[in-house]
């Protein structure tokens, strides 16, 4: 067919897809060069929903900035928030105590489900599977009730603080979890049935958008999209932090690279998270959610407003240039976003307010490595490969 | 940063001994902190040392994580230490088979902000090089395309620079509708 396109036409096109178009997830533009069907030259544009979180994190201070790290990956905040003030934490050489560490382990790992049941649902619904859409964002449901119980918010979590979390869960909490994670291999068996073996599905995603380890470590790829080319890198293990020492899991790996990889990859993660959960639950234990170091974390309502110490703590923390100060120095923190290596990088000059923060998100790489996957595919494998990459607009752009 | 106490803690990392028998003359500081080495090099040895660090088979620092800059001219103690250099270049660095991290600091001055890419070592170096001109003027030199990346390509000034405001330099002001629709 290409090649009889190419007498009849002998031209190239250029298409221009998005950033309006409603395969690429949000505000992403690719131009892509075509001579017929086939991609000869994909431009990534980045940028358009660029909103200066860096150049804001100079201005605000440690806690303020919480909220900002909500707006980054929007499908899984509460993972921001874990990896944000995580950072600040080690910049500040404090350790969270067990139960604070145990929480949120357990929502990010909820939240890497909720991120990877989204993932799914619009990549399947990009390449014609309506059904699965539906499935799971049934199952994503039940989890933004968890975190709306939990954090009193679905999308703008902001649940973490420096030093502990806004809160310890709520009543029941435990019985929600229970109640989803015994309940979710079986749905998740249901998209199985309908995908994994599905001929449509494997004939779209099969070697489409493959990556070979070497061009994935090259370019930077993290996460799920680095796993499916079989490197079995998972920062959890590699460098555990908070206590992800303490659980077991598997870091499952493909072997192709390609898009159907990073589903299978992506899929498992999701039973080993539901396994995490469990570990978690099983193992929490008792005592504060906040460390006891009233210069670092807000006292109790009650001691703000029945002492006169608390109010003076309470004071203390929210002011400008008393609450919150990391020494002097700079720290690059990473963890295990669902969607690969979150980092922060943080320079602190001493004061309540970072000097520099950089965010070093996982899309951004993987947004650049684009071209390589599509050139001298089909233009219809662009929407499945790009569905693929997860490539969020918010932690892109910044 | 200094290095007395750091060879009274422990063994010495690896990497710093092997920096040191072979690029001695690039280093103008290190520091390990928090578990990650921190090595500050020079601006005309940073490409050389970078690719020694990738292509080392014992270093293995495959994996470029990050490369951003850090305008320092707001920190008196940076400043100093780097003889005034302005912006400091900063790779982040892993290795696969060390499991470990590195961070590699390049100070570079307001006067002569070039700095040679290292997009030929790591594909992935294209647009973290491309935002790191777009937020802060560096110019690296080999780049294939050097591009502002966030920010509208008709864009002026550095935003992540100190010098440049919060709420912008009056791009609202300066904005000419009669021009556009012209």
């Amino acid at each position: 067919m290409q090649g009889g396109l190419e007498r009849a036409t002998g031209e190239k096109m250029v298409l221009n897809f998005g950033p309006q178009h409603p395969a690429t997830h949000g505000t992403l533009r690719i131009v892509l060069e075509l001579d017929g069907e086939s991609v000869l030259k994909a431009t990534p544009h980045a940028g358009y929903l660029h909103t200066g979180f860096e150049k804001l994190g100079e201005h605000l201070d440690y806690n303020q900035y919480i909220v900002v790290t909500d707006r980054m990956n929007y499908l899984s905040p509460l993972s921001n928030n874990f990896g944000y003030v995580l950072a600040v934490e080690q910049l500040l050489g404090i350790e969270v105590t067990k139960r604070c560490q145990y929480i949120r382990i357990l929502m990010a790992e909820l939240s890497r489900l909720a991120d990877h049941l989204l993932w799914l649902g619009t990549a399947a619904l990009d390449l014609g599977a309506f059904s699965v859409f539906l499935y799971s964002f049934r199952e994503r449901e039940k989890l933004y009730s968890i975190f709306e119980k939990t954090t009193g918010a679905r999308l703008t979590t902001s649940y973490t603080r420096v030093g502990g979390v806004l809160r310890d869960l709520y009543d029941g909490c435990e019985e929600d979890v229970r109640q989803f994670v015994s309940n979710f291999p079986k749905a998740l068996k249901e998209t199985h049935t309908l995908l994994t073996k599905n001929r449509i599905w494997m004939d779209r995603t099969k070697g489409v958008g493959a990556i070979s380890a070497d061009d994935a470590v090259s370019y930077g790829l993290t996460g799920p999209c680095l796993r499916a080319t079989g490197v079995a890198h998972d920062i959890r293990k590699a460098e555990p932090y908070s206590s992800y020492d303490e659980v077991n899991f598997d870091v499952p790996v493909g072997t192709n690279g390609d898009a159907y990889d990073r589903y299978l990859v992506r899929m498992e993660e999701m039973i080993q998270s539901c396994g995490i959960v469990t570990q978690v639950l099983d193992n929490m234990p008792d005592g504060p959610v906040n460390v006891e170091d009233n210069k670092i974390t807000m006292p109790n309502k009650s001691d703000a407003y029945g002492h006169i110490e608390g109010l003076i703590h309470h004071f203390k923390v929210v002011m400008d240039g008393h609450g919150v100060q990391p020494p002097k120095g700079d720290h690059y923190c990473a963890t295990e976003s669902p969607n690969g290596e979150l980092g922060f990088y943080i320079v602190s000059d001493g004061s309540g307010t970072a000097y520099r923060i950089r965010i070093r998100p996982p899309s951004f790489l993987h947004f650049q490595a684009l071209p390589h996957m599509l050139e001298g595919g089909m233009v219809s494998d662009t929407v499945a490969v790009l569905g693929s990459l997860n490539v969020i607009a918010g932690e892109l752009d910044r | 940063m200094s290095e007395e106490n750091q060879v009274e803690e422990q063994p010495k990392p690896l990497v710093l001994e092997k920096l040191e028998a072979n690029y001695a003359d690039a280093r103008l500081a290190q520091d390990a902190s928090r578990g990650t080495v921190i090595i500050v090099i020079r601006k005309e040895r940073a490409y050389a040392v970078l690719e020694y660090l990738k292509t080392d088979p014992e270093l293995a620092y495959t994996f470029l994580v990050d490369v951003t800059a850090v305008d320092n001219s707001q920190m008196e103690s940076e400043l100093m230490q780097f003889d005034y250099a302005r912006f400091m270049v900063v790779y982040q660095l892993y290795s696969y088979q060390g499991q470990c991290r590195l961070r590699v600091k390049v100070p570079v001055h307001e006067n002569d902000l070039n700095i040679p890419s290292v997009t030929g070592l790591w594909k992935g170096a294209n647009w973290l090089e491309r935002e790191t001109y777009d937020m802060f003027g560096i110019n690296f030199e080999g780049h294939p395309d050097l591009r502002r990346i966030l920010m509208p390509d008709d864009f002026e000034g550095h935003p992540l620079r100190k010098d440049y405001p919060l709420r912008g330099r009056g791009e609202r002001e300066r904005f000419n509708f009669d021009k556009q629709n012209a």
